[in-house]
């Protein structure tokens, strides 16, 4: 195989602990776990199980952690369900530019429905501009606050215990979407709701989460449903459950050591890549970041031809860039930041990418700009 | 003549990126140091992106404008 996939950050290859699970899950745990027979009491038991395994990975209690359908799903909940429990307070949501177009969308939602937004700016690193961010969160009828606790685009770690701290002081709860960094990193205190997403760290696909922390005004944005305590409707999808809690688990036990390996090689990446392909720009905090995202943009050249070369010769990257997108408009993030939108790319690591791998994207990419380059004269 | 005024103006409107930046690089060497060219783009990357150019490569940002209806950017060639 010569080339890699390198978009984790979109959704890292299934565990071997969640295939495991998943498999295993599918003979026995496919009952509805709300019904009073034999089958669904073990459906309970192990979705009971699912759940006790994943509280005690975040820290949380049991009964403040549910499952949703998608990080995109459990984000919306977060959003709309935080916003509606506080409508006495006020109506105006608080959130960094760069959170995920998910949380973006549930804004859009509240104020197309007569809510407001406050956006805070970021830096040219990606962090969010503290000061401004306390103003926010201090101006009167604030209901929610949404601050990402890591860039998913750039891996700029988000400075949350101080975004918390003027929270707390201003009496806002803070809703923090945890999606890139579960499983890799510690999870971050001082907030009332957070988000994460089972694909972000080798479960499967469609499992969201969804904590709200006890004592958090927090109303349903759906029809009632008394599934995962009323706060997400439908039937929950056990066997992909069981696989995130699985992997979850496993993940945590590996992930001092993963954040070390992987973080060397983000560094070498950007250490290479400044080095031998001219006119780039690596984007994001150097040493405050995920260990696993590396971001940078190539002057003069179209992102889409970019990726598509690079997928020619097997490496799977994702990008920020306008033509790469379905509203060819370029990355709100690197927008946010002010940095190069075109010729951008986004490698994201995972358990499964080896240093031989990063070495070949490496000797392929300068050729590969070079040639692009070339096409438009420059 | 004022200072701001462009010594030329590069037509990208319907260009998608990278076009007009590449087109602003290719040109702006030519003009005199101190001189401001004017590139118009409809692109939505544009506005990101020729700042960011100027930054990168060390030259002015005059700032957006509005040329007929289209967004322009004027960049002063510094060095």
């Amino acid at each position: 195989m010569r080339g890699a996939y390198f978009d984790a950050a979109t959704a890292a290859p299934l565990h071997p602990a969640a295939r495991e699970a998943l498999l295993g899950a599918l003979d026995d745990g496919w009952a509805d776990p709300g019904k009073l027979y034999t089958q669904a009491r073990r459906a309970r038991m192990l979705l009971d199980a699912a759940r006790a395994t994943i509280a005690q990975v975040l820290g949380v209690r049991p009964d403040e952690l549910s499952f949703t359908s998608s990080g995109s799903t459990a984000a919306h909940a977060a959003v709309l369900g935080g916003l509606a429990g506080r409508r006495r307070a006020g109506a105006t949501l608080v959130r960094s530019a760069i959170e995920h177009s998910a949380v973006l969308h549930a804004g859009e939602r509240h104020a197309r429905d007569g809510g407001a937004e406050a956006e805070v700016p970021v830096d040219l690193l990606g962090r969010v501009d503290l000061d401004a961010w306390t103003r926010a969160v201090t101006a009167p009828g604030v209901a929610l606050a949404a601050l990402i606790s890591a860039s998913h685009e750039v891996g700029t770690v988000q400075p949350v215990a101080a975004a918390a701290a003027a929270c707390r002081s201003a009496g806002v709860p803070l809703y923090v979407d945890a999606a890139q960094s579960l499983g890799r990193t510690p999870v971050p205190e001082g907030w009332s709701l957070l988000t994460g997403s089972a694909r972000k760290w080798g479960g499967p696909p469609g499992v969201g989460l969804l904590v709200v922390r006890k004592g958090t005004r927090w109303v349903s944005p759906y029809p009632a449903d008394d599934r995962e305590s009323g706060r997400f409707p439908g039937a929950p999808d056990l066997p992909a459950i069981l696989a995130a809690a699985a992997s979850l688990h496993a993940v945590h036990q590996t992930a001092a050591q993963e954040t070390k390996r992987l973080s060397a090689l983000v560094d070498h990446v950007r250490a290479t890549v400044a080095a031998t392909v001219p006119d780039v720009e690596i984007v994001g905090d150097p040493a405050d970041r995920l260990p696993h995202i590396v971001t940078f943009s190539c002057l003069y050249v179209d992102g889409e031809a970019l990726l598509t070369a690079l997928d020619r010769r097997g490496f799977a990257v994702s990008s920020g860039s306008a033509c790469t997108s379905s509203t060819l408009r370029p990355s709100h993030v690197l927008a946010a930041m002010g940095v190069l939108t075109h010729g951008n790319i986004r490698l994201s690591l995972h358990r499964d990418t080896t240093a031989d791998q990063v070495e070949r994207f490496l000797a392929e990419l300068p050729g590969i700009v070079a040639s692009l380059r070339a096409e438009v004269g420059m | 003549m004022n200072p701001d005024t462009p010594v030329d103006v590069l037509d990208c409107l319907g260009q998608r990126c990278p076009l007009p930046v590449i087109a602003l690089a290719k040109r702006l060497p030519s003009a005199p140091v101190g001189a401001v060219v004017r590139v118009l783009a409809d692109d939505p990357a544009a506005a990101v992106d020729i700042p960011a150019w100027c930054r990168m490569r060390a030259q002015q940002y005059v700032g957006a404008v509005s040329v007929d209806g289209s967004p322009a950017f004027d960049v002063r060639r510094l060095s």
